[in-house]
């Protein structure tokens, strides 16, 4: 049972944090790409940006989350979130909307988009420094241990870790409803669908292209912050999350919100069950296997430092094997 | 009486090519006035600008005497002002019931503080744009295929959803490019039926680009004909027709 246990830690607890991290990042990357038609590659940084300003907020209020008894940072949170959004659209406004008014090609912004990701990652170091730091500014992380009856291992649960699966759960329900009740979510797939025809039906299409900079800019501090919480907040964030978000939007089918959530959860599952020590789970019986057969003590699929091959493995595999996705995307 | 389009000494060049050169047009209130030229006279190119899809280099396009000359496709829509496309354009994922449903200009539920704070005001919004749709439908006779993807629609009845576009909205003027294209006679004969009965039933008035000449012979009282960005002659079908500049800019010259 102890290893079963393990097993749930490091597997499921473990996978299902990277998996919601990786979705709602790739949720703005697929939705940005359904608007705007191009790949954004500073969206990765936008999230170490809405980390860093909730950081921020939190040094200089450590102690607001104590009457609510929640982390400061998740308090922060909504501060975080408003800004990111405001400096998306900025950036829209200022490097996007300019290039998209002499119609370029989609490579254009994409490249475009790479220089937005070196000034960001240019400004937060300049800011932040280069080291690691926690978003628990002078106060400790609650961890919860679940005792399970006649089992000695206890199930270990983060107070971060809960907050990002409920979180996340709130934010895909909300996305979805909203995507498929509200006028203003209508009028987004429409425009996705025949951006010439939402405009001659009268949607206000700047409006639309304005409201989905806000729902990705709020997704990738949501996204971020959980993620610092449950580690620590670094400047170079972005860099070992930009691989696995696009690697779930293409996954899920590119377009396709409900889609970049699956590939989300399967890019964070394969990455942890790539590095799970397996090992653990053949030891209890490892005296009935052949002798000739001797169980090393790592058995993990890859070694740690290397689980970002997975996402660039799936990645490959998807393209050659279901070039659209496991969604047909293209349209929200 | 001041007409419904005014179209003032439009500039627009491509490049070093000049496709619109100093273009003057009046649509009249209640008119269904026809465009009609040979191929590069710029008649799409025109189009566009009263549509707001292009923006012209000088010059001014006036919606029953105000200025619109620099709004954009969806702001001149809902000042009455509506377009169809020449190659029929849908939301494909959505059904034509769908389809119709976007259009409608109040946009309640549009306004991001209303969706939240006043559902009931949407709620009731949303009923009442669903009868109208489905009037709409009814209108046209496409109730049969409501629940159909509008990917799926035949060209034809595309077109007719086109044309059911514009009915969801108190429109003023309707822009058709093309709106025969590509459609068997059966369903023309429909389309230019619902156009007429619009025209006197509810007072569209219609700027039609079309080069099917039978239906501007049904249709189009007054008839404009561009030639190399200009207006060439303007007039009943019957005078176009017998206008020997006309004939040379289609058939070109006699032979001597």
């Amino acid at each position: 049972m102890n290893e079963l246990i393990y097993f749930f830690n490091y597997v499921v607890v473990a996978g299902s944090v990277t998996g919601c991290i990786y979705a709602m990042g790739a949720v703005g990357v697929t939705l940005i790409y359904s608007i705007l038609r191009f790949a954004h590659f500073a969206h990765a940084d936008m999230m170490t940006l809405g980390t860093f300003v909730v950081l921020l907020l939190t040094m200089l209020f450590p102690h607001a989350g104590d009457a609510l008894g929640l982390p400061t940072a998740i308090v922060m949170l909504p501060i975080g979130m408003v800004f990111t959004s405001l400096v998306a659209v900025g950036i829209d406004r200022a490097f996007y909307q300019p290039l998209r008014a002499h119609k370029v090609k989609p490579i254009v912004m994409v490249i475009a988009s790479l220089g937005v990701t070196l000034m960001l990652q240019g400004l937060i170091r300049l800011f932040a420094g280069t080291g690691a730091q926690s978003l628990y500014v002078d106060a400790r992380k609650e961890i919860f241990r679940i005792d399970i009856p006649g089992v000695t291992r206890p199930i270990i649960l983060t107070e971060p870790q809960i907050i990002l699966f409920v979180v996340t759960i709130v934010a895909v329900v909300g996305l979805h409803l909203f995507l498929t009740r509200a006028r203003l979510g209508k009028a987004m797939r429409a425009m996705s669908d025949n951006p010439d025809l939402a405009r001659a039906s009268g949607i206000n299409t700047q409006l639309i292209v304005t409201l989905t900079w806000v729902i990705a800019g709020g997704l990738a501090t949501i996204a971020g912050t959980l993620l610092s919480l449950d580690v620590a907040f670094k400047p170079d964030l972005s860099f070992f999350l930009l691989l696995p978000i696009f690697a779930a939007a293409i996954v899920g089918g590119v377009g396709h919100p409900l889609g970049a959530i699956a590939g989300g959860f399967l890019v964070g599952f394969a990455e942890t069950l790539a590095v799970f020590n397996w090992s653990v789970l053949l030891r209890p019986i490892r005296d009935s296997l052949p002798s000739w057969i001797e169980l090393p003590n790592n058995l993990a699929i890859v070694g740690t430092e290397y689980k970002i091959v997975v996402p660039f493995f799936i990645l490959v595999a998807v393209l050659i094997w279901r070039p659209t996705g496991i969604f047909k995307g293209k349209v929200i | 009486m001041t007409p419904i389009i005014d179209v003032r000494n439009i500039k627009k060049s491509f490049g070093g090519l000049t496709v619109i050169d100093d273009c003057s047009i009046q649509v009249q209130k209640g008119s269904i006035t026809g465009m009609i030229g040979p191929n590069g006279a710029g008649k799409s190119t025109l189009f566009n600008i009263i549509a707001g899809s292009l923006l012209p280099d000088s010059g001014e396009v006036l919606l029953d005497g105000e200025p619109i000359t620099w709004l954009s496709a969806n702001h001149r829509f809902h000042k009455g002002l509506l377009r169809t496309f020449q190659i029929a354009h849908e939301f494909s994922h959505l059904t034509s019931l769908e389809n119709l449903m976007m259009v409608p200009p109040a946009q309640e539920g549009e306004n991001l503080f209303s969706t939240w704070f006043k559902p009931g005001e949407v709620k009731r919004q949303e009923a009442q744009t669903r009868r109208r749709a489905l009037e709409v439908l009814d209108f046209i006779g496409l109730s049969h295929v409501r629940n159909e993807l509008a990917g799926n629609l035949s060209g034809g009845q595309k077109k007719l959803l086109e044309l059911g576009r514009t009915m969801m909205t108190d429109a003023r003027v309707v822009l058709l490019d093309e709106i025969a294209a590509g459609v068997n006679r059966t369903l023309l004969g429909d389309l230019i039926d619902n156009i007429e009965r619009l025209n006197r039933e509810m007072g569209y008035t219609f700027l039609v680009i079309e080069h099917d000449m039978e239906m501007i012979a049904r249709l189009c009282d007054p008839v404009i004909v561009l030639a190399q960005g200009q207006v060439m002659v303007e007039g009943s079908i019957a005078d176009i027709q017998n206008n020997p500049e006309v004939i040379e800019a289609y058939f070109g010259a006699e032979p001597a």
